[in-house]
């Protein structure tokens, strides 16, 4: 088996005339009334890293769960090594040589790393030779790849970097010669996904064979050997990365020339609106998120604070925003000082011209199964112009709701749809355009553009930056490092809740944030690391 | 509920499919006792829909499902499962007596009122203890409401042994009510306008359940409270972020539940019964939730199951007596059967249905393509 792929690869000057580890042929999924797949046509080359980019609900998911066995095609065929296979379950899929590395980590917190390893794929009733097995299998492993993880140490006590390579072992403990991995670096420093990518081309060198579902481009153009676009079900492109640019990659996903970069002007600061004095917030387990933060935002800018995901910077927007309570500090908006050490509510804050787009739009932001009216009044349903003494103005709402939906293009545009009915861009923008209608002085937005497609991600940016115009104040809150750079006049980094850094946005760049974010305290330590 | 299948499959074919299903288990269960099972269904149909008097207490009972359903169904939509509403009608009796029983020298319209107040009132306090409870120390509401209608067994045998009994009365039961405070049957109403029909316990208070109905589709779709208590009950975190405070609102949502619950206690007490007896609530309140799923939380839809369960209470007791070997437990069996397909595994023929839709769609779409051609 090995001689014949090394004559294979001997042969294949052109990678199109090899055999390619993975095909797929006219494959076809509906879902009711949607297609979500619509003849899929891939070929991916064995040694090979293949990127799949596409919009959300383009049918990159549906396409990698039907080749890993949780859905079945309606029709088409899947060949592994020109060999068609049928892939019922995962289970046939790992024996194919398929393994998938999910977006959100399927570990058990409690276990060690050796014990997640061998779940499932357990010999015999006692687990004694199996976890031996394991242990000697992960320490090939571990020097292979360099993919090194103490076997014993609880799942819960390592980084989410490292158990991300406990999922990668996890395959490749099963056998995987085929590595599928959805959205892998959205929870990753920039460090950290380096890393992740060195594994990769040591896993490429090895022969296997990696599919990379990414949003970004900029991977995609960093690791990947050839990129397959995906729009509405179907495959509109399969290029060569080095033949290919983000610009043109970005009109493949969206269908319409993208416009990358954000234009914006000079911003011109005021007063300060926002005071942050030495805000300490501790969750229910008592563990210290934010720790004595302190910081001011002005009129007329935008700040941003960069951070990888979970050093505190959720936290700290809840508080501001009126839906946490806070240890220790203050909080001063519009010069009205506001006692965080007891619960102020969001309302409160809503009174005081402070808007909030949150994190999470699906359990925060909106009522999923809400219709869009509703949602269009979620924390201002007390208003005087939405509800008189007990009874909701449905009627005046559902006309302020339908204006709205054309001024910000909500699509579809019916008022009666329910919000989980939106995809993730018309969502947020149902979110924004709430917050931003109430004419707030200052608007807090936690990844504004988390699970958003491209097009609608340019028209949100600009939503943000005419608040800056307008001379309102912004506090934005991303762990994409590329947003906050593009957006805010004034970068402050958060690590371990606490604010390591403060930059001007156009003083600084992508790599001196990403070692500030991993806790390297100065720009000199910085220096000194590189 | 269900995106994949249009709104009138899921409100009107769901429930439906899953009455059928339960009227064939039933007539099997009949059929192995050695009955015709059409016979029985004959029986039981006309013995709720047959006569005057048959729907009149057909209506009766719906009146006490029209209640629990609205209770169980109000608490529903903030993300609550009041399953107390047993002993929270228990606790309205006594209040519905209380009051009958200080102003049945009065006039009826007043013991009405009294009764609906004191019912409403007494329900709601009893209900929004485990509300207070989950709110604020977090006892889930369906333990403690559990274990509230124990309690209120308890206590409503303690009062009717030893304070409310009638001096020298072997029966634990009140004093009847004085004859001016009984409200008016539907048999006297419709004798006011010159028409006779026959005399139920079929009472005014019908109407309250009509009215109550009404009431909980304004609240639950009309109003700010409406909205918040809808909020909570699809998502915490979005309440907090609007503002809502999940705490009040489950309280209050209990609260109104029970109230529900106790004007079920006005129907029997001071409409049917006049006095205070054990046992009245008589599993009305554990229907009620059958009730609510079947009707999908819905005032109409609850109007609708509400009858049919009233026709199941009516029409089984007519049957239990037309065919002797069909006892009172068959008939109970028959009860439990509906509910168990109608409530408990009320989505059963929701996938195999998406997947007939989806046939349907999916050809009359290809059919549109081919005529396209």
């Amino acid at each position: 088996m090995s001689l014949k792929t090394t004559n294979e690869l001997d042969q294949g000057a052109n990678a199109d005339q090899e055999v390619p580890i993975i095909e797929l042929v006219g494959i076809n999924k509906s879902f009711g009334a949607v297609q979500a797949n619509k003849d899929i046509c891939l070929r991916v080359a064995r040694g090979s890293i293949h990127g799949i980019v596409g919009e959300n609900g383009a049918g990159k998911s549906t396409m990698m769960s039907i080749l890993y066995g949780f859905y079945q095609a309606d029709s088409g065929i899947i060949k592994i090594n020109g060999q068609q296979v049928n892939i019922t379950d995962s289970r046939a899929a790992i024996a194919a040589g398929i393994g998938m590395v999910h977006q959100h980590f399927m570990l058990v917190e409690n276990f060690t790393v050796t014990e997640n390893i061998v779940l499932g794929a357990e010999e015999g009733p006692w687990l004694g030779p199996s976890l031996a097995k394991a242990r000697r299998v992960l320490a090939d492993l571990a020097k292979e790849y360099e993919l090194e993880v103490d076997p014993d140490a609880l799942i819960s006590d390592l980084s989410v970097g490292f158990q991300q390579r406990v999922e990668i072992l996890k395959a490749l403990y099963r056998g995987a010669d085929i590595l599928i991995l959805d959205e892998p670096t959205g929870v990753l420093t920039p460090s950290e996904a380096d890393h992740l990518f060195r594994i990769f081309r040591q896993l490429k060198s090895q022969g296997k064979t990696i599919i990379l579902i990414t949003h970004k481009l900029r991977e995609i153009m960093a690791i990947t050997d050839t990129v397959s676009v995906m729009r509405q079900g179907a495959m509109t492109a399969q290029v060569k990365t080095s033949e290919t640019t983000p610009a043109q990659l970005a009109e493949l996903m969206v269908g319409r020339a993208i416009l990358l970069d954000v234009e914006k002007d000079e911003a011109h600061p005021g007063d300060v609106i926002l005071k942050v004095n030495n805000l300490t917030v501790r969750d229910s387990k008592k563990v210290s998120r934010v720790k004595d933060v302190s910081l001011q935002v002005r009129k007329g800018e935008i700040v941003g604070i960069a951070g990888v995901a979970g050093n505190g910077q959720s936290e700290l927007l809840e508080v501001i925003a009126g839906i946490r309570k806070a240890q220790k500090g203050s909080v001063e908006i519009s010069g009205h000082v506001l006692d965080v050490e007891r619960s102020i509510g969001s309302q409160k804050m809503r009174d005081l011209k402070v808007s909030h787009v949150p994190e999470d739009r699906h359990k925060k932001g909106l009522v999923m199964d809400f219709q869009e009216w509703e949602n269009s009044i979620l924390g201002f349903q007390n208003n005087v112009e939405n509800a008189g003494f007990a009874i909701i103005r449905q009627r005046q709402v559902l006309d302020r709701a339908q204006a709205q939906m054309v001024r910000f293009d909500i699509r579809p545009n019916d008022t009666r749809l329910k919000a989980a009915n939106f995809s993730g861009g018309n969502q947020q923008k149902i979110v924004l355009a709430r917050e931003i209608e109430c004419e707030p002085d200052l608007l807090l937005v936690g990844q504004p553009t988390r699970g958003v497609d491209i097009g609608a991600i340019e028209f949100i940016h600009k939503q943000v930056i005419a608040m800056r115009d307008a001379g309102k104040s912004v506090l934005l809150v991303s762990v994409e490092l590329e947003e906050i750079l593009s957006l805010s006049d004034r970068i402050l980094v958060m690590f371990d809740g606490k604010i390591v850094g403060e930059r001007r946005a156009d003083e600084t760049d992508e790599k001196e944030l990403g070692l500030l974010m991993a806790g390297m305290e100065t720009k000199q330590a910085a220096e000194a690391q590189l | 509920m269900n995106k994949a299948l249009p709104r009138w499959a899921d409100l009107i074919l769901i429930p439906l499919l899953n009455l059928s299903l339960a009227l064939f288990v039933s007539g099997l269960v009949v059929l192995f006792i050695g009955e015709n099972p059409f016979e029985a269904v004959k029986v039981l149909i006309e013995g709720a829909l047959g006569s005057q008097e048959a729907i009149g207490f057909t209506l009766y009972y719906a009146t006490n499902f029209i209640f629990t359903g609205l209770a169980v169904a109000i608490a529903f939509h903030a993300g609550l499962f009041n399953i107390g509403g047993e002993g929270q009608a228990m606790v309205a009796g006594i209040g519905v007596a209380v009051a009958a029983l200080g102003l049945g020298q009065t006039h009826w319209a007043v013991v009405f009122l009294a009764a609906t107040f004191m019912g409403g009132l007494f329900g709601a306090v009893w209900a929004a203890i485990p509300g207070y409870l989950q709110a604020k120390r977090g006892s889930h509401v369906v333990i403690t409401t559990i274990m509230f209608n124990f309690i209120a067994s308890s206590l409503s045998v303690y009062l009717l042994v030893h304070v409310m009994k009638v001096e020298g009365s072997m029966v634990p039961e009140s004093e009847t009510f004085a004859a001016s405070g009984h409200l008016p049957f539907v048999s006297d109403m419709f004798a006011v306008l010159g028409v006779t029909i026959s005399k139920t316990p079929l009472n005014i208070s019908f109407f309250l359940a009509l009215a109550a109905s009404l009431g909980v589709w304004v609240l639950v779709w009309r109003t700010k409270l409406g909205y918040a208590m809808r909020t909570v009950g699809f998502s915490q975190g979005a309440a907090v972020y609007a503002g809502i405070s999940p705490a009040r609102i489950t309280i209050i949502a209990m609260a109104l539940s029970g109230a529900l619950a106790g004007l079920m206690a006005v129907n029997e007490i001071a409409g049917a019964q006049h006095r205070l007896l054990l046992g009245f609530t008589a599993g009305y309140g554990f229907v009620g939730i059958a009730v609510a799923l079947m009707g999908r939380a819905h005032p109409v839809g609850i109007f609708f199951a509400a009858i049919l369960f009233g026709m199941l209470y009516q029409g089984g007791g007519e049957l239990a007596f037309e065919i002797p070997t069909i006892t009172r437990d068959m008939i109970v069996v028959i009860q439990g059967l509906v509910i168990l397909f109608t409530g408990a595994m009320e989505y059963m023929f929701v996938p195999p249905l998406i997947r007939i839709f989806g046939l349907f769609k999916s050809k009359s779409k290809s059919a549109n393509q081919q005529g396209a051609l």
